[in-house]
């Protein structure tokens, strides 16, 4: 290992520049939506009302993406997300309004059923080799049909309280104070441990400024939004939930030989066969956790609308996937960013919702949110061609 | 000024971030002449092949370009093609999916104007093809070739391009010795048509035997421009790596312990078509040898050892022994939890994530090395990267880096340290000094004495003879899928073993 340390030196600056231009990117695109639907709406976008219902709008999309990012990474996809959530938010608002089952067991029935159902899909792409494309598209309409079977075509309601609270309860002030507070504290320890780490295994550091900067930009950020949220109703729980998926996501993607596999598998499925890594078992390990999540959001969904509809998720895959492209992870597998996906999940639903408060026709919207997808593909392969022509 | 140089490149210079891959280079070429550049894995030899051709356009480096004595600034790829240059990669740049004749066409006007006349395409091609002397049908599936041969078909693409200069980046590499010999003929017809070659490759006795004069890199600066007449390869070789190397086998005789691996009646057979690619096959491996495993392309040898190790489906006959135990493999990770490795002779395909950085890479076989409480730990993983990295003599501005931006042996490196984390027991090589540098195979070779020494069974698979002969204990040499006879290193010479290596074959 031969270091040029004098070229390091002078380089340092100008490596993080990059780095952090295509993490701010993303930062930049948020506020840039936010600024011009503040201005075309007269600044109600921006209200506390309407951004706490857009975070609580947003964790479906969020956790639907965070499972997508490692479906996405591992070079498959999966359609089927917006029906299962529609089928197990319908499962468990039956069980809990025919049924009378209470909430906490139907939350686990929901969830179950969601993961046994993303294992039913793996299965057929791990094992029986048909394409995830197909699968997860049967998926989609077997997963709608029995939504509309078994509930008749009715609309389920009403949930009682407990099981409304999922979606629509705020944490008190103090406490959502005292959350953001630690959230900030924690971000500065860990950015000054890992660069203190970094600085003893000698690898390159990004410049403080950057580091830092971006870290208090994120504060700024947290405190701001606790800040609005709770001049309305607090913290919604649901914005609570999708952060502590974020976070075990995050840690088992970094952290855990089965993270570090699908990232493998995604990158170059036959080295990684050859690596002595699983790719069957872990392929459809995948599929198994997306549905597990599907069924945490169905369950968000249900709760929040406060019944349980045969439309319900419908179309939010493409919501999902586009997420999960907008921040940052590769079509083509073996990249991704779960934070990236969450932050392209507001991003979507930003739009959703600052068109509709603008009264832009739905169709309009679909329009919209269809050629978004398309663009950030398009930048996906196009930035991906770049990097390749000066790898050849 | 002198007007017989082709191309000129004065002072170029280019840096990646960290790194200066190139200071200061010179480069001038006289026209019609092969000019071989040589150089140790990341000397600089790709990256400045890959400004003259456009791929890091003006302005990302500094320094001129004269061709013909006239200052060009290429702007991409299509720009330095229009200029005459075309450039055949050490990696290949072709669609496995298409016919040989679309690929060999791909991009250029036959295949652009709306409507492709198939007849005229597989003409065209058969001419070109011909003209290389390639005996292979332009309707032919790419993918269906050898390597070597879809190697032979981008040169023949480059051909069409009717380029005044044509540079090959280590076209030889993936080649048997009859397609390096088509590759030479092509190369003297060229030079009949004033045609310019840039040559760059590791094996210094094609550079002795075609090329007209040589430069060496070393370390992103020109060492040297010479006429082949003036050199020897002793002198290329102290050249590149900037002293005196007079050993290149570090071969020391060594006592053997008890046998460790045994393979008997062992027959592997293809998935689909059943048909038998390795049949019958018997050995037996010690402790602390090397065996060596010979035979021309396409004799099974892969096929042995990757089915063997439990990388390929389809049914398999026969008993596998390690240490006198009868064991059962049917994934590569039963044989890694056996102590058994293999390296890859496709690195690009069969070895790296290029997603992932040289410690995650690393790191991938051995992932239960690298845990503390059950957890991935970087700082081991840190450690063990950094460890190997130091004993393979790695050359990266970081561990952080990713495939892309490392040099092809350097690559190459980096996985042998992948499967050198797992601690084998018996490590099997295929080909693992493809695309390395004579200094850089000389560390390998003596990792590979000094594992032996500690006991590690060996295996390399190699087609290079002097590689076989100077490091093996025993060779075994194998074709048409059997094993067609075994000798001992004092019995081994170049000649038994091509002898070996064409029983029951055509040529
Ligand atoms: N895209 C890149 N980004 C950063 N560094 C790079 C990049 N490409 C090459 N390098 C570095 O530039 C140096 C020269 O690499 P280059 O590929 O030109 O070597 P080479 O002489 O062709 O070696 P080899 O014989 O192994 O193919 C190496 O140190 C390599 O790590
Ligand atoms: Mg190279």
């Amino acid at each position: 290992m031969t270091t040029n340390n004098e070229n390091k030196k002078t380089k340092e600056s100008k490596i993080s520049f990059k780095f952090n231009a295509q993490s701010y990117a993303l930062i930049i695109a948020l506020v840039l939506i936010a600024v011009l639907f503040a201005v075309l709406t007269g600044g109600e976008f921006l209200s506390s009302r309407n951004l706490s219902n857009l975070f609580t709008q947003m964790t479906v999309i969020s956790v639907l993406a965070i499972g997508m990012t490692f479906v996405i990474v591992t070079a498959h996809i999966d359609l089927s997300v917006g029906s299962l959530a529609g089928l197990t938010g319908g499962i468990a608002g039956i069980l809990h309004v025919w049924y009378d089952w209470n909430t906490g067991i139907v939350v686990l029935a929901a969830v179950m059923v969601g993961a046994l159902l993303g294992l039913f899909q793996g299965w057929w792409v791990a094992y029986r080799a048909v394409p995830a494309f197909i699968v997860t598209l049967g998926g989609m309409l077997i997963f709608r049909g029995i939504l509309v079977g078994i509930t008749g075509g009715q609309t389920i309601a009403p949930m009682d309280q407990s099981f409304r609270s999922i979606a629509g309860s705020y944490l008190p002030f103090s406490l959502g104070y005292i959350l953001a507070v630690s959230g900030i504290i924690l971000l500065f320890f860990f950015t000054i441990r890992r660069r203190a780490r970094r600085r003893e295994l000698q690898l390159q550091l990004p410049s403080p400024f950057m580091d830092f900067g971006k870290i208090s930009l994120y504060a700024v950020g947290i405190l701001l939004v606790t800040y609005i949220l709770s001049r309305y109703q607090g913290i919604p729980l649901p914005l609570i939930i999708v952060v502590v998926l974020g976070g075990i996501f995050i840690f088992v993607s970094s952290k855990t030989a089965f993270g570090r596999s699908i990232y493998a598998i995604g990158g170059n499925k036959e080295a990684a066969a050859l690596s002595g890594i699983n790719i069957k078992r872990n392929t459809f390990l995948v599929f198994g956790l997306m549905g597990a999540l599907a069924g945490i959001a169905g369950i968000i969904l249900t709760s929040r609308l406060n019944a349980a509809t045969t439309g319900a998720g419908d179309m939010y895959e493409l919501d999902a996937i586009a997420a999960c492209v907008i921040g940052g992870t590769s079509l083509a597998g073996g990249r991704g960013y779960i934070v990236g996906s969450i932050i392209g999940a507001l991003i979507m639903v930003s739009i959703d919702n600052g068109m509709s408060m603008m009264n832009i026709p739905t169709f309009w919207q679909y329009i919209v949110k269809g050629s978004i997808l398309i663009v950030a593909v398009w930048v996906d392969i196009a930035s991906k061609n770049k990097t390749s022509a000066s790898v050849a | 000024m002198d007007r017989k140089f082709a191309l000129k490149m004065m002072n170029i210079t280019k840096e990646f971030p960290g790194v200066k891959a190139l200071e200061n280079v010179n480069l001038k070429v006289k026209k019609g002449e092969v000019h071989a550049l040589c150089g140790e894995n990341g000397a600089g030899k790709s990256t400045l092949m890959k400004i003259l051709s456009g791929v890091y356009p003006f302005g990302s480096y500094i320094g001129e370009i004269f061709i013909n004595d006239r200052e060009v600034q290429f702007l991409d790829i299509k720009a330095s093609q229009e200029a005459g240059v075309a450039i055949i990669y050490q990696e290949l740049a072709l669609v496995p999916e298409m016919t040989v004749a679309e690929n060999i066409f791909l991009g250029s006007d036959l295949m652009r104007s709306g409507i492709i006349s198939w007849e005229k395409l597989y003409a065209e091609s058969q001419k070109w093809l011909d003209m290389t002397g390639l005996d292979i049908d332009p309707q032919m599936k790419l993918g269906d070739l050898t390597v070597g041969k879809q190697q032979l078909v981008e040169i023949t693409k480059a051909l069409t391009k009717n380029a005044d200069i044509l540079i090959l980046d280590e076209p030889t590499s993936a080649l048997t010795e009859s397609e390096a010999e088509v590759l030479f003929s092509i190369l003297a017809r060229l030079k009949e048509r004033n045609v310019t070659c840039i040559y760059i490759s590791h094996k210094l006795d094609e550079v002795l035997k075609i090329a007209d004069s040589v430069t060496v890199l070393r370390d992103g600066q020109t060492v040297s421009t010479d006429p082949i007449s003036n050199l020897t390869e002793n002198d290329i070789v102290s050249k590149m790596v900037g002293r005196e190397l007079t050993e290149f086998y570090p071969f020391e005789e060594r006592p053997f312990g008890n046998e460790i691996f045994r393979v008997n009646n062992y027959s592997f057979y293809e998935n689909e078509t059943q048909e038998e690619l390795v049949a019958n096959v018997s050995f037996n491996l010690r402790k602390g040898e090397i065996l060596g495993v010979s035979g021309l392309m396409g004799a099974g040898r892969t096929e042995l050892f990757i089915s063997l190790f439990g990388g390929y489906n389809g049914k398999k006959t026969g008993e596998v022994y390690l240490e006198n135990e009868l064991i059962s493999i049917n994934k590569p990770a039963d044989s890694i939890k056996h102590g058994i490795a293999y390296v890859s002779e496709d690195r690009k395909r069969y070895g790296l994530v290029p997603e992932m950085n040289i410690i995650k890479n690393t790191t991938l076989a051995s992932l239960d090395k690298v845990k503390k409480n059950r957890l991935l730990d970087a700082d081991m993983e840190l450690e063990k990267a950094e460890e190997y990295a130091k004993k393979m003599n790695l050359k990266s501005h970081s561990l952080e880096a990713f495939m892309s931006q490392l040099s092809g042996g350097n690559q190459q490196k980096v996985v042998l340290s992948k499967w050198l984390l797992t601690n084998p027991k018996v490590l099997i090589l295929d080909e693992p000094t493809r695309g390395i540098d004579v200094g850089a195979k000389f560390e390998i070779y003596k990792v590979i004495v000094e594992l032996a020494k500690e006991g590690v069974g060996i295996v390399l698979i190699s087609s290079e003879l002097p590689e076989v002969l100077g490091m093996s204990d025993r060779v075994m040499v194998m074709s048409e899928g059997r094993i067609t006879g075994e000798l001992p290193r004092t019995k081994a010479t170049q000649e038994e073993i091509m002898k070996l290596a064409t029983i029951g074959s055509d040529i």
